[in-house]
């Protein structure tokens, strides 16, 4: 069930991206190029879903299960700190220099556009070196250095 | 500040954004979770994540989006301006980027506002920031 609702809710999050238009690089890159010709229909995409994103996570937040009665699992509230900051700036100059975001890429690479695949497959790379890094900052932080490094 | 009119598309842009609106709202509604596709994504790369399945019909419903959308309609064009090098180095520094930020255009940007979360307005200004920077860079220093 869970299931389902997860690939219609990503289902209709694509077909956004495509009404919206947001899924071609060229027409986000419009909207970040402000000394060119600016395109400012990025900030229109935004003020609708927010629109609605309002309403339903104010709802979302009153309630401790979700419609189908599983446990709701939204983020808490957290500090701000130089790992988001940081990590935000990366990505703001990613998306500068090729124009797409994580779900506009996974929705073109759908629509079969072959620039989209090696963007995927380069975030993908990203992401795992993230994963890596992480699982090398957990093991320097072990208390007990793992005896089995040797035979490695 | 020059607004490119003839590209400028300030309803199906507020369409398009009611739409994704309203999937954020299913997934918060229906699975309780925030609809940010680089931690979605992101999750896919940890085996141990007990929730992989939602993940992958989450994915799997963006992937198939343009092909059901295609049968209805004509897709919207999508235009790649970039090269195979810029592609790659965008898409590591996005990988990584979303990954220590926690979030990207939809997870902080549409979801997090939404939720009027702080972590989420500081990621969506620097993000942003960062963005028109680059594109100022690549676009007005460099290129000209």
């Amino acid at each position: 069930m869970l299931a389902a609702s997860a690939f219609f809710a990503g289902l209709v999050f694509g077909i956004g991206l495509i009404v919206s238009r947001m899924v071609s690089p060229a027409k986000v890159l419009g909207f970040l190029d402000l000394a060119g010709r600016w395109d400012p229909s990025l900030a229109f995409v935004m003020v609708g879903a927010i629109a609605i994103g309002v309403v339903a996570f104010g709802w979302a937040r009153k309630r401790s299960v979700t419609l189908l009665g599983t446990p709701m699992l939204l983020p808490q509230a957290g500090a701000v700190d130089g790992r988001l900051v940081g990590g935000g700036a990366l990505f703001g100059v990613g998306w500068g220099l090729a124009g797409f975001c994580p779900g506009p890429a996974v929705v073109a690479l759908g629509a079969g556009q072959p620039k989209a695949l090696v963007f995927v497959v380069a975030m993908l790379a990203g992401m795992l070196l993230f994963e890596f890094t992480e699982r090398m900052r957990a093991r320097a932080k072990a208390p007990l250095p793992i005896q089995t490094a040797a035979t490695e | 500040m020059t607004i490119d009119w003839t590209s400028f598309t300030p309803w199906s842009a507020l369409t398009g954004g009611v739409i994704i609106g309203i999937a954020a709202a299913m997934l918060a509604l229906l699975n309780g979770r925030v609809a940010g596709i680089s931690g979605i994504v992101g999750g896919l790369l940890r085996p141990s994540f007990p929730d992989f399945t939602w993940r992958v019909a989450f994915v799997a419903g963006l992937l198939v989006a343009p092909i059901l959308y295609a049968t209805v309609a004509t897709l919207p064009p999508i235009i790649v301006e970039s090269g195979y090098p810029v592609l790659v180095i965008a898409g590591l520094l996005v990988g990584v980027g979303t990954r220590y930020g926690a979030g990207c255009t939809s997870g902080h940007g549409v979801c997090g506002l939404s939720r009027f979360s702080l972590r989420s307005v500081v990621a969506t200004v620097v993000f942003m920031i960062a963005g028109f920077a680059t594109v100022y860079v690549v676009r007005h220093v460099i290129g000209t």
